[in-house]
């Protein structure tokens, strides 16, 4: 059995981290590239949004390398998810792929997680669930440990005294990981460079501007499908906050076990006055998290969404007035396979002088009434 | 005087219209209802919605704007599941907030929850809840829900009889002896009957000496018993409906064409419409077009397209006839 499974950021590193300790073999699809799209877009039904394509791209690549099994997360959601196992499975199958499909549902009791567990020891051919707990659990820490390496990223990133110094070890660690097998060897990779990050020389007191990004999770995750928003925002000086995390949302799915804690309770405080129901996706996260970071004094929030995403439609609409309520600037950005380079980038530097622009007046405004 | 309660005529007015109308009614509301789709009403609605919204969610949006100022109360329920186990879209859900935060100054909505997700056991606490807007009375509230549920039911029946009140603006789908043609419009009620948005479709069709039939008229029973043989979970109430209607006709080959109707930006028909036009085409030989309408198609272009689709049907009578004769 080889084994594959789409990429969104880094959660792959887990999911090496599992499947590999599970004993089978795993195919990483190639980095989400030009290629990737095209031919998620070629097989996919038009008016897909496009973690679709993008998905049914890294299958396709996968395939190329030897993968036969697919590995993906789905489940009953208002939203589009649900179906992408049926139509992906239909699209390979029409292109003459024999290949197996399992699937991770949304967790909400023990018994679903006892379910998803006997579905990984389906993998590594044993019938006892219980012994594949621990792998499930060496996964989330693998998860964890990575997201924290990457909120350090962004935190260090816009303060770096030497330009490109973050992004030059951050490839590093890349070529590192991905050379790394088993959980030990990869957690040691990841806390390594949390170290040699924490050793980069930065100007401590940089007055630097603070944006949050809200939206749909592979829209926030998945660097390819919004161009290297993160990381260029970093180097253009500013400092990125994520509301949305793949470890984060493991959390909220989990966080029926006692000691498992999300912020799940305070982003839907924050959303309360202006939606307080679950209408599919992450619609509710983002306008909590919208208003937490007014709340927090954020500069501004930048949100991410694909091209016909219904809940993101609806969050979208809301942040309207989130936005004037609050006095926080919001930028909408939607993603598909038609967004081109130039025009998105403009509309991010012009944001980011709007958010300057505030904040100098800002100062300004307090200067004059000191005089 | 009476409260007046106003609904919008968009969504699913088209589907649950008979059930609103006279149950407000029966609570002694006046009920004002927006006028037909038009011109006026698209284009302000898709000036006051997100641009990303889908066409049907703009013009919601221009129904609500068409009828705010004159009532007191708007209909605007949180529709979040009609059937066990099943979503609508996550429009429905958001639609009070979405309204609400694109159009001012409004009068108070109605936007009491409607979830059948888990069963109908609050469906009485449902109704009560939207009663209590007009009538302080449980008694009342219930008989007239009881009264409007006949009203809805014998509604049904009407439409599996192909005679669809006019108030829908579609009352032409009166099915006609003389024409042989059986052509299926398949997509969500909202695109199917409001003749504004699909540039009068339907009676195009029925220009072209066709009978015209929808998902509504075929009954549920069917639906439920073909979908089963469908390989995957069907969630949304529209694609147990569609997708159900698709795997009945290519099954019965009880129709001549199939037209499906979608709207761009809809994220349902997304994988609906895609899965249809697989079925369709993989299990039947019935035509199949498939035609997506935004704000910007051209009733020109429409009706190319359906005249195309009309004498390729006619044409392929024509063909069938002559290899029976002859073969
Ligand atoms: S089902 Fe489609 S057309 Fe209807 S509200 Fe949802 S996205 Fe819009």
């Amino acid at each position: 059995m080889k084994i594959t499974f789409p990429h969104m950021g880094n959660t792959y590193i887990a999911l090496k981290v599992i499947f590999e300790e599970l004993g089978a073999e795993v195919v990483i699809p190639p980095k989400c590239n030009k290629n990737t799209l095209e031919l998620g877009t070629l097989y996919s039904p038009e008016l897909m949004c496009i973690p679709f394509k993008i998905t049914v791209g890294n299958y396709l690549e996968s395939i190329e390398k030897g993968a036969d099994t697919m590995f993906m997360w789905g489940g009953c959601d208002v939203c589009r998810i649900g179906y992408y196992n049926t139509l992906q499975k239909d699209i390979l199958q029409s292109l003459g792929y024999e290949i197996q499909m399992f699937c991770l549902e949304p967790m909400k009791n023990i018994n679903d997680v006892k379910n998803f567990l006997k579905k990984l020891s389906f993998v590594s051919g044993s019938k006892n669930y219980i012994k594949v707990l621990p792998i499930f659990i060496k996964g989330l820490r693998t998860l964890y440990e990575i997201d924290e390496l990457d909120d350090l990223v962004i935190k260090i990133r816009p303060r770096e005294l030497n330009r490109g110094a973050v992004d030059r070890l951050y490839s590093s660690f890349k070529e590192d990981v991905n050379n790394a097998n088993g959980y030990k060897s990869i957690v040691e990779t990841i806390r390594r460079y949390k170290e040699k990050l924490l050793k980069i020389e930065i100007d401590k007191d940089k007055e630097v501007l603070r944006v949050g990004i809200v939206g749909e999770i592979y829209t926030v995750v998945e660097p390819f499908i919004n161009q290297y928003l993160i990381e260029r925002l970093g180097n253009m000086g500013v400092e990125v906050h994520r509301s949305v995390t793949s470890s984060e949302f493991i959390k909220e799915q989990l966080d029926f076990i006692p000691f498992l804690k999300s912020d799940k309770e305070e982003v839907h405080r924050g959303a309360k006055p202006y939606l307080n129901t679950e209408i599919g996706g992450h619609a509710r996260h983002t306008v909590g998290n919208t208003v937490l970071y007014s709340e927090k004094n954020y500069d501004g929030v930048i949100h991410l969404m694909p091209f016909t995403c219904m809940p993101e439609i609806v969050a979208g609409s809301i942040l309207s007035i989130v936005e004037k309520d609050k006095d926080i600037p919001i930028l909408k950005l939607v993603l598909d396979e038609m967004t081109g380079e130039s025009g998105y980038l403009t509309r991010i530097e012009a944001f980011i002088d709007l958010l300057l622009n505030r904040r100098e007046s800002k100062f300004y405004e307090r200067d004059i009434s000191w005089s | 005087m009476a409260i007046k309660v106003g609904i919008p005529k968009s969504l699913l007015f088209y589907e649950y219209y008979p059930l609103w109308i006279s149950f407000f009614e029966g609570l002694g509301a006046e009920v004002i209802v927006s006028d037909d789709t038009n011109k006026e009403i698209l284009d302000i609605g898709v000036k006051a919605s997100i641009d990303e919204a889908c066409i049907p969610v703009k013009i919601f949006h221009g129904h609500v704007i068409n009828i705010k100022d004159k009532v007191d109360y708007l209909f605007i329920p949180r529709i979040k599941s009609l059937f066990k186990n099943e979503y609508i879209c996550p429009k429905f859900s958001g639609l009070p907030e979405m309204i609400k935060s694109s159009i001012k100054e409004l009068p108070p909505i109605i936007d009491v929850e409607i979830n059948f997700f888990k069963s109908k056991k609050h469906l009485k606490d449902t109704v009560i809840r939207a009663g209590r807007y007009v009538s302080s009375s449980n008694r009342v509230i219930m008989s007239s829900y009881n009264r409007a549920y006949l009203e809805y039911k014998k509604h049904r029946k009407k439409i599996k009889e192909g005679i669809i009140n006019e108030l829908t603006g579609a009352d032409i789908v009166k099915n006609n002896i003389v024409d042989v043609r059986k052509v299926m419009v398949m997509g969500h009620p909202y695109n199917l009957y409001d003749s504004y948005l699909n540039m009068n479709l339907l009676n195009k069709i029925k220009q072209n000496e066709a009978k015209v039939f929808t998902p509504e008229m075929i009954d549920d029973k069917y639906l439920n018993k073909y979908v089963k043989d469908f390989d995957g979970e069907l969630y949304w109430t529209f694609a147990r409906k569609l997708i159900g209607t698709a795997l009945y006709l290519s099954h019965k080959e009880c129709v001549d064409g199939i037209i499906y109707i979608s709207t761009f930006g809809c994220g349902i028909d997304s994988v609906v419409g895609d899965i249809v036009e697989k079925l369709i085409r993989r299990n039947s030989r019935i035509p199949f077009v498939h035609i997506s309408l935004d704000e910007h198609s051209g009733e020109a272009g429409i009706n190319t397209r359906v005249e195309a689709f009309m004498d390729m049907i006619k044409w392929r009578d024509v063909l069938e006839d002559n290899i029976s004769a002859h073969g």
